[in-house]
Order: structure tokens, then sequence, then C-alpha cells
């Protein structure tokens, strides 16, 4: 693109905290909405007073990111809040979320849309389980890269041997881990050091500042643009004078690149027919890629509704009724074995049946559990389902649009389950 | 850069487009509410766009309160008749008459709060299932939290502690029969990510928006437009001043900022420059911390 004005063109970058008022999360997310000039006056009285009123010394930014009034009465941070900024290179979506045990599902659901995840560690503690569980979740939800802040840097003389046992530790742990892209960042949140000026105290490192990372770390290549994966969410037909015959399928590319005239077949039909265009409002494109949301036009009148999906002959996604997912449970009520719930995969909607529980998860030991198979709030866990029509599926770690579902409760109508497909 | 990557604005538009087909897909009878705002300009825009070439699948709906700015309603009515697609209008006054909301008395009496029943009762005699909504996290701290799907109980209640989580791009709008969902396509989207919209799309706002001399009274460092609805103090005296609306919703608690900017250029270096949050000038906000908190959960947008 060639705008005139910086601003339009520029990229967006989704993140995720997680841990607690102790590591200096609030202060960090504090000091980077408050460098970039995303705090205003009036947030900053409104803190300032509400501080002196629960007679805090000094200017408590944890009450930024606590919105809700019973969250401020009980200091705790209980569900996941948004925050924005933008430099001048990139918008920013924070998905801050709490980082007790209790919030795994918090996590879980923040992770599920991050391109990046924000692990903090206290330099005087080292990793801690709350440390190893967090890079589990990253890992798990398969977030493309990973910044570990080393926080509180001040408090430990800002020594270099700190920061190399820390990070020692952190890259033995993570082996066991699938984490791509990882690195490691010696911060002082409260001072500001290496957050967004390079700190002065602390020569010896030669990385890059934490804005700086987030500014600049290649994102282009987080989509999938392989394999060719088109879910059908809507049929356009306007049936109107201008467009009587107007057929039209509308859904956001989960994967791969589509072009006019390229070959496609019909999940599950089989059909197949040639792309006769790619509309969207502006008039047609020649290529649409994830995620942009198009409508697409084939050449032969075949019968397609939501929850079909087109892709290429060559390279169909597997399609099953028996479908191994890694779970984690984010109701009260504990997963009924053999039970029924609703699952939504991409456009589609089935029923399906838990037909094993194959392990749990101990998330901070990554022991696998087979002998305790209730999978209750928060918990983790490998099983195996059976729905009553096909997916049409990728695995999670090749596509995470095509390899994710939910799980409903048919009673209550509650999301009540995330699930990685395998 | 890839040339395969998305622009921040397109990726917001590609969202938004996603989760208005969504609401179509989902729902039986959905409607989209307009207030004649820019974020319920450019959700109408977005909605316009997810559809085409067709019509859009449903209604608008506005909530009048009968103290609008008459510009408001006249780009309103501009809008619909250029486009060709459905609003329906529902009044205040109506409930006001059967006797279901009460008018506030007082100097700083306002009909914004009686909204809610309005909404609430024109969304159960239409038996609508969804209600969209062009509010935006980045506004409010109790909206930080909303989901893009939020789910409402038979009373049009949120309970904040009790949402049902969010993960990807799968959304669940399944529901008993009475209750419904508030959608809010522009979620993710900051006063900025609008005004570079607006400017990138080149879309049609009210004049309002724009910088122009007006009658005004400072009340607690809010200034509100002259107009019959709000009663003057002794101690207070209209004046006029050159400003501009960040925000438009009923006259008698829409603040208005004192602006030069004139293009929508000039609206987005003042929204770059600006130290005070776009609802910092809206009274009902200023009621107490927990305001908006309160207000979405009886039912509010």
């Amino acid at each position: 693109m060639s705008e005139p004005k910086g601003y339009l063109d520029m990229e967006l970058l989704r993140f995720t905290t997680a841990g607690s008022v102790d590591d200096g999360k609030s202060t960090l997310i504090g000091r980077l909405l408050y460098d970039s000039k995303a705090i205003f006056e009036d947030q900053m009285e409104l803190l300032e007073e509400t501080s002196k009123q629960r007679g805090e010394e000094g200017v408590n930014l944890a009450l930024l990111t606590d919105g809700l009034r019973s969250e401020r009465e009980q200091g705790i941070t209980i569900d996941v809040a948004y925050r924005y900024f933008a430099t001048p290179k990139r918008k920013f979506i924070i998905a801050d979320t709490p980082g007790h045990i209790q919030y795994t599902r918090n996590m879980v659901t923040g992770a599920s849309t991050a391109n990046l995840a924000l692990l903090l560690v206290d330099a005087r503690h080292g990793v801690i389980e709350q440390t190893k569980r967090h890079a589990f979740i990253a890992s798990l939800l398969q977030i493309p890269h990973i910044a570990v802040c080393i926080n509180k840097m001040d408090l430990v003389d800002h020594s270099e041997e700190a920061y190399n046992k820390i990070k020692a530790n952190f890259e033995n742990f993570s082996s066991k881990l699938e984490i791509k892209d990882v690195h490691f960042i010696p911060i002082s949140a409260l001072n500001g050091d290496n957050v967004v000026d390079r700190s002065a105290k602390m020569n010896w490192y030669e990385g890059s500042t934490l804005m700086h990372l987030l500014e600049n770390i290649h994102i282009g290549s987080d989509h999938n643009h392989v394999d060719c994966r088109f879910p059908v969410q809507y049929v356009i037909r306007p049936q109107s004078a201008e467009h009587p015959d107007y057929r039209g399928y509308a859904g956001r590319v989960e994967g791969g690149v589509f072009k006019p005239g390229d070959d496609v077949t019909v999940l599950p039909s089989g059909f197949k027919s040639k792309i006769k265009s790619i509309d969207t409002f502006d008039g047609g494109v020649e290529e649409a890629f994830s995620p942009m949301s198009v409508c697409m036009t084939l050449e032969d009148d075949i019968d397609i509704s939501r929850g079909d999906m087109l892709v290429r002959e060559n390279n169909k996604p597997t399609i099953e009724q028996d479908v191994d997912v890694m779970i984690c449970w984010m109701n009260d009520k504990s997963m009924i074995p053999r039970g029924k719930y609703t699952i939504r995969h991409t456009s589609q909607t089935a029923r399906c049946i838990i037909k094993e529980v194959k392990y749990k998860m101990d998330i901070n030991t990554l022991h696998r559990n087979e002998d305790d198979l209730e999978i209750g709030l928060n918990d983790i866990g490998r099983i195996t389902i059976r729905t009553t029509k096909p997916l049409f599926f990728d695995s999670y770690r090749r596509n995470r649009n095509t390899g994710s579902i939910i799980l409903i409760n048919e009673a209550t109508n509650e999301t009540v389950a995330a699930g990685m497909i395998i | 850069m890839s040339s395969y990557n998305l622009t921040h604005l397109k990726d917001l538009e590609s969202e938004a487009i996603f989760i208005l087909r969504e609401v179509a897909a989902q729902f039986e009878k959905p409607v989209m509410l307009f207030s004649g705002g820019k974020d319920s300009i450019i959700m109408f825009h977005l909605a316009r766009k997810a559809f085409h070439p067709g019509k859009i699948p449903f209604p608008l709906m506005h909530i009048d309160t009968g103290h609008n700015f008459t510009e408001t309603i006249e780009f309103r009515d501009g809008l619909i008749k250029e486009t060709g697609e459905t609003l329906i209008v529902k009044y205040v006054q109506d409930s006001i008459d059967k006797g279901t909301a009460v008018e506030e008395t007082g100097v700083n009496a306002s009909r914004n709060g009686l909204q809610t029943v309005t909404l609430l009762e024109s969304l159960e005699e239409g038996k609508y299932d969804c209600a969209m909504g062009g509010a935006r996290r980045d506004e409010e701290k109790a909206r930080a939290k909303e989901r893009f799907f939020s789910h409402r109980d038979e009373f049009g209640q949120w309970d904040p502690k009790n949402q049902r989580p969010e993960l990807w791009n799968i959304f669940n709008g399944r529901k008993k029969i009475g209750e419904h969902f508030r959608i809010f396509p522009i979620s993710n989207w900051t006063e900025m990510d609008v005004w570079q919209y607006i400017l990138y799309e080149k879309i049609e706002l009210p004049s309002l928006y724009f910088s122009h001399k007006r009658e005004v009274v400072n009340r607690n460092g809010v200034l509100l437009g002259k107009c019959n609805y709000i009663q003057i103090k002794d101690s207070e005296q209209w004046e006029e001043r050159t400003i501009r609306c960040r925000t438009i919703g009923d006259m008698t608690c829409t603040g208005l900022s004192e602006s030069d900017a004139g293009t929508i250029e000039e609206i987005i270096e003042e929204v770059a420059s600006t130290r005070v949050t776009e609802r910092g000038g809206r009274a009902d906000d200023k009621r107490s911390e927990a305001a908006m908190e309160d207000r979405k959960k009886e039912g509010y947008f």
C-alpha cells in the first residue's frame, strides 16, 4: 500500500499478559500505556483519587486494569480485560489476564487470539510454578512468540548472572514444550528500564527493549498461507432486480491463498468448481488470504450452505467423526464422561459425545495423570470425542483456526470447554 | 512487511464483518442499534460491506429520547434514504406516556437513562433476539471486559461475573427463549481507529463532529449545547464557544469540546494529542465511578 499517512499502514499485534500483581504486571502494562500516552488525564485523576481513598501511597496503576467494581473491592482481577495502545509503528491489543491457577480458563481465553505472550518473571524468585504454568499454556495454545520479561532487575543489582541463571532455567524447562520463538528481556517496569528506553544500568544486555520487540517482531507468518481453507459462514443471495441470480459464499479465509480461477472442492459434498470471483464492497480482489473476510462466487450452481468448506482437491483437511482433542475445561460443572455436548468448529455446529479421557495434565509438572480422569474447572486433559457428522479439520499445530473447537452445555447453553485438535 | 499481511484497519474491518455475518447466521431476528453517532455510522457502513451486494438482513433501530441534535436526525434520515436500508424509530416519550419510564426532574434531568426502558420494551415487543451496538472496549473500563457476544437474561441484565468465555473466533450465540444477546462488532476499535477508518473510507458524518460556533453552558466543567431541554441555574449563563462533539448522544448529557478541528485530518491530530478520554465529557458517566457498570447491568447499551 502506498498511503501518504503512516498510520493507515500500521500492523496490529495482539498479545496476552499473564501474571499476578506481585510480578509487577500491572505496573508494566501501566507503563506501556502511560509511555505510549494511552492513559488520559481524567483516568489518571480518577486513579489518584481512588488510590487516595483506599489509603495507598502514590498512584496504584493496578486500579487501571481492574475494571469491575467487584474486582476493585476485592483487589483482584477476575476476567480478561482488553486494553489498547498504539505507537507510530503498530497498534496493540492486550488481553490482560489474571495469573492465579484458578484462572487458567482466562489465560486460555486471552491466549487464543494472541500473536505473542508476555510472561513476567520476578528476578528475585526466578522461574516458579506460575511461570511454568504460563509457559505451558502459551505452548498449548501455540502462541507464535513469547517474550519473557525478567522484571525487578533493580532489586537484584541489575545483575547479569541473575538474568542468565533465570534464562537458563527457563530454557531448560521450555525445551520440553513446543515454543517456537522466545525472547528474554531484563527489565524494571517500575523504573522503566528496557521497557521503552534502553537501560543505562544493564549495558551487558545487547538485545532489544520490550517496546522495540513488540514493534518489530515479524508477525506476517503467523497465519497459515499454505493450506486453503474457506469455511462458508453465510450465503448472500440478494434476489434483487440488480442481482437476480447472485449467489455468494461469505466467510473468512482461514488458511491458504485463494484466487479467481482456482479449482476448489466443496466439503462435505465433494463437488468441484472454479472460483468465479472474490467480491468485496470495494470491488473484486485478485487474492484472498487469512484473515480476510470476503464473498466468493463459483462458476457452477451447486448447493452450498453454512458449515461447508471450500478447499483444494489435492490438499484437503482431515475429514473425521472421531477427533482427539486437548481440552481446557471452563465450567464449574465437571465434564460428564460419555456426556453429550454441542460442538462448534469453524462455521460448523454438531453434537458430540465424550468417548474417552486419555489423561489429565498436571500443568505444574507436565505429568500426565492417567488415574484421576475427572476433568473439572481449569483442568486440561486429552480426550476423544465422536461427532454426529464429520468435521473438516487440521491439527491445531498446523492451523489455529481450523484446529480449534468449543464445547457447549446443551442445557445451560454455556461455553464449557476450549479444545485444540491434536 | 509481507504482502500477505493486513493493515490494522483492514484487520479490524475483517473482524467486524466476520462478527456481523455471524450474527446474521446465528440469530433469528437481530436488530442493529443506531444512534446517529460516529460509532453506529461505522457499524452501519461495515454491515453494508458484510452483506454486499445484498441488503443488510436486519433493520436498524434508533431509541429516540426526543432530545436530539437536529443535525443527527437530519443526517440519520438522509443516510437511510440514500442507502434504502430499514430504520425503526422508538420513542422514549412513548414509555413515559405509558408510565413505564418516569422523567427525571431537576436541573440535571436527562432522558439518557430512560433509553434502557424503551430499548428493552422495544426488543421484547419486536421479539428481537439480538441487538448490535457500536460500543468499544476502550471507551470505559467496565466495557474493557465486555464480550463480542454478550449474553442477557430475560430481564436484559448483564452478569459481568458470569460471562461466557470467548475463544478464538468461535462465537456462542445459543440462548433460551426470552433471553437475548448484545453484540459489539467494533469492540476492538479505539477512538483513533474509528477516525482513521472514517478518513480511509471517506465516510460522511453529521456536521456536529466538526468545529462550529454554538451557545453553550459550562456545568461542572462539561459544556452543554443550548436547547429547550436544558434549564440553566441562576449562576449559569449561555455563552458562544467554538466547539465540536467528540461523542454524540442526548443533548442533555453530551459534553462538547472546544476545538478548531474542521476536517477529519485535524480531528485525528487532535485525538492524537488529546489528554482526556472520549467519555470524559459525558455527564452520564460522571455520576459515579461505577456508573457505566451499573447501567450496563440493568440493560443499557
